[in-house]
């Protein structure tokens, strides 16, 4: 996409996050969307276009009383919310639409209106990965990290120094569902979910929901809200398997995506003041930070315990306490993008001084896909 | 260590085949690890689809892989799981023929001291239904 060409002018997430039974999952996406409507001023007639992973966006849509004139649907896991925020950037400055409405909302503690996990025994993971008692992505997600370790030497100490950081940040931020200091210790010495992860390396499990409001940056001017604009982009997908994932030790996904956004936008690794790298378990930063170029390959554990990415540090990252600490629904990527925004905004509960440019990176399924977004609060010209 | 006898097999979800992939789990009755390998471009795959994933040629063939293989990574699943008595290794391993696979390690400790990255394995099967055999590994040289 044209960076700078379009802007995100209302943002918000579900009133309540963490525990939320008395909402169903489509009430999540109409709770967070109607406050986001608020947000920028409009209401739902306002919209013409309607992205949304979780819910089918014909639901959304129906439920909202919103009949658009562009829909996108694209599911490929948590970051599926980075990816509509670039096919919604494409759809605005291709004149399909004018005002992009993206919703989440996922009851993924309470199960309220939610559809069932179906695993499909002819599918390829059916077939070949399903009989080997793997139970979800604690136990999924998770495989590649011990090839990571042997290759790279990044200690058992340091994985658990990820959890340690974030809940510094966490501690920064009501809203966030944990907030007490941890020590290393305490991370290593939790209970074991599947080695090496201990519980307190793996994501909570939350409900709640986000939304976002985009339009052109022409028009962004107008809304009540301080424009974030969009300048650079980038999706890709690996595989659905993580057995066959081409090295565990890096995501081609995350490759693809994080340097596409980056040739986007412009901009160099030293320019991004603010950093999301979705972390539904304390693993994901370092392949993030490596495979967008922050750091040499091997070198993110040592990076994280130079303390570069926690509060005063030279690269603040995933500054809400991340999926961690804050919360995390099964699909985090909204909250990354409405913690890049609030950064953007100037609004966090952890403001980072003066920030001008967010990289927000995402990863869906486990391993299988990436969408990465790269946010500026400054215009062009 | 995976004990089979008190392990409730009955528990697995079991493949289905489909159409492509059901010279595999025809060579597992047979205890036959197959792999695919393409006559164009001699690149070696899995899992089973009719062309190549390197060149898309639809010349290739089936053959009977050498069961060897090193262990790749894993994770040790604590996890109860109603198929599986304590916890349990999901791996994946490298076999020598290239192409990695998920599995679970058999007939050793699940645990991080007796399984080591890149230690070689050999395929064993275990017959579960009259369709399905399921591929797993063990060590190398070690007592079946």
């Amino acid at each position: 996409m044209k960076p700078n060409s379009v802007a995100i002018v209302g943002a918000a997430e579900t009133t309540e996050l963490g525990k939320i039974p008395g909402m169903s999952q489509l009430q999540l996406h109409a709770d967070a969307a109607l406050n986001t409507l608020a947000d920028a001023g409009l209401k739902p007639s306002d919209i013409d276009g309607i992205a949304c992973a979780g819910e089918s966006p014909v639901a959304v849509a129906h439920y909202l009383g919103i009949v658009p004139e562009w829909a996108d649907g694209t599911q490929v896991g948590g970051c599926s919310f980075m990816l509509h925020v670039r096919h919604a950037a494409a759809a605005i400055n291709e004149g399909l639409c004018t005002t992009v409405l993206i919703t989440h909302g996922e009851s993924g503690r309470s199960g309220v209106g939610r559809g069932g996990f179906r695993g499909n025994r002819a599918s390829l993971q059916g077939q070949f990965e399903s009989p080997y008692g793997p139970m979800g992505p604690p136990s999924i997600f998770t495989i590649p990290f011990l090839r990571y370790m042997k290759e790279t030497g990044t200690t058992l100490e340091q994985l658990a120094t990820v959890a340690v950081v974030q809940r510094e940040w966490a501690g920064m931020n009501p809203r966030a569902a944990q907030r007490d200091p941890i020590s290393v210790d305490d991370v290593m010495n939790a209970r074991m979910i599947a080695y090496p992860f201990t519980k307190l390396e793996c994501c909570l499990v939350t409900d709640g929901g986000g939304a976002l409001i985009l339009t052109s940056a022409e028009r962004a001017k107008d809304f009540p809200t301080k424009p974030v604009y969009i300048i650079g982009t980038g999706e890709s997908v690996e595989t659905p398997m993580i057995s066959q994932m081409q090295d565990m030790t890096v995501s081609k996904a995350f490759q693809v995506s994080g340097a596409k956004a980056f040739r986007e936008s412009g901009i160099s690794h030293k320019d991004v003041d603010h950093l999301m790298i979705y972390d539904a378990f304390a693993h994901l930063p370092f392949y993030g930070l490596e495979d967008l170029g922050f750091c040499g390959r091997g070198e993110a554990g040592a990076f994280i315990e130079e303390r570069q990415t926690a509060p005063g540090g030279s690269l603040p990252m995933n500054t809400n306490g991340g999926g961690l600490s804050y919360m995390h629904s099964g699909m985090y990527g909204m909250y990354a993008l409405q913690e890049s925004v609030r950064q953007m905004r100037g609004t966090a509960p952890a403001q980072i001084d003066d920030a001008k440019i967010s990289v927000c990176h995402g990863v869906g399924g486990m391993f299988a896909a990436s969408g990465t977004i790269i946010m500026s609060n400054e215009s062009a010209n | 260590m995976i004990d089979n006898k008190k392990a409730d097999k009955t528990k697995l979800p079991l493949p289905i085949p489909t159409p492509e992939t059901a010279h595999f789990w025809e060579g597992t009755k047979k205890d036959e690890l197959r792999l695919q390998r393409c006559q164009s471009c001699a690149a070696t795959y899995f899992p089973p689809r009719p062309f190549c994933p390197a060149c898309a040629s639809k010349a290739v063939e089936v053959f009977a892989a050498s069961g060897e293989a090193t262990l790749y990574s894993y994770v040790i699943n604590h996890l109860p799981h109603p198929a599986f008595d304590g916890p349990y290794a999901i791996a994946v391993v490298e076999l020598k023929e290239g192409p990695r696979m998920m599995t679970n390690i058999v007939d050793v400790e699940q645990t991080p001291e007796a399984l080591v990255l890149d230690m070689p394995l050999k395929v064993t099967f275990e017959t579960l239904t009259e369709e399905i055999s399921l591929p797993y590994f063990r060590p190398a040289g070690g007592a079946s």
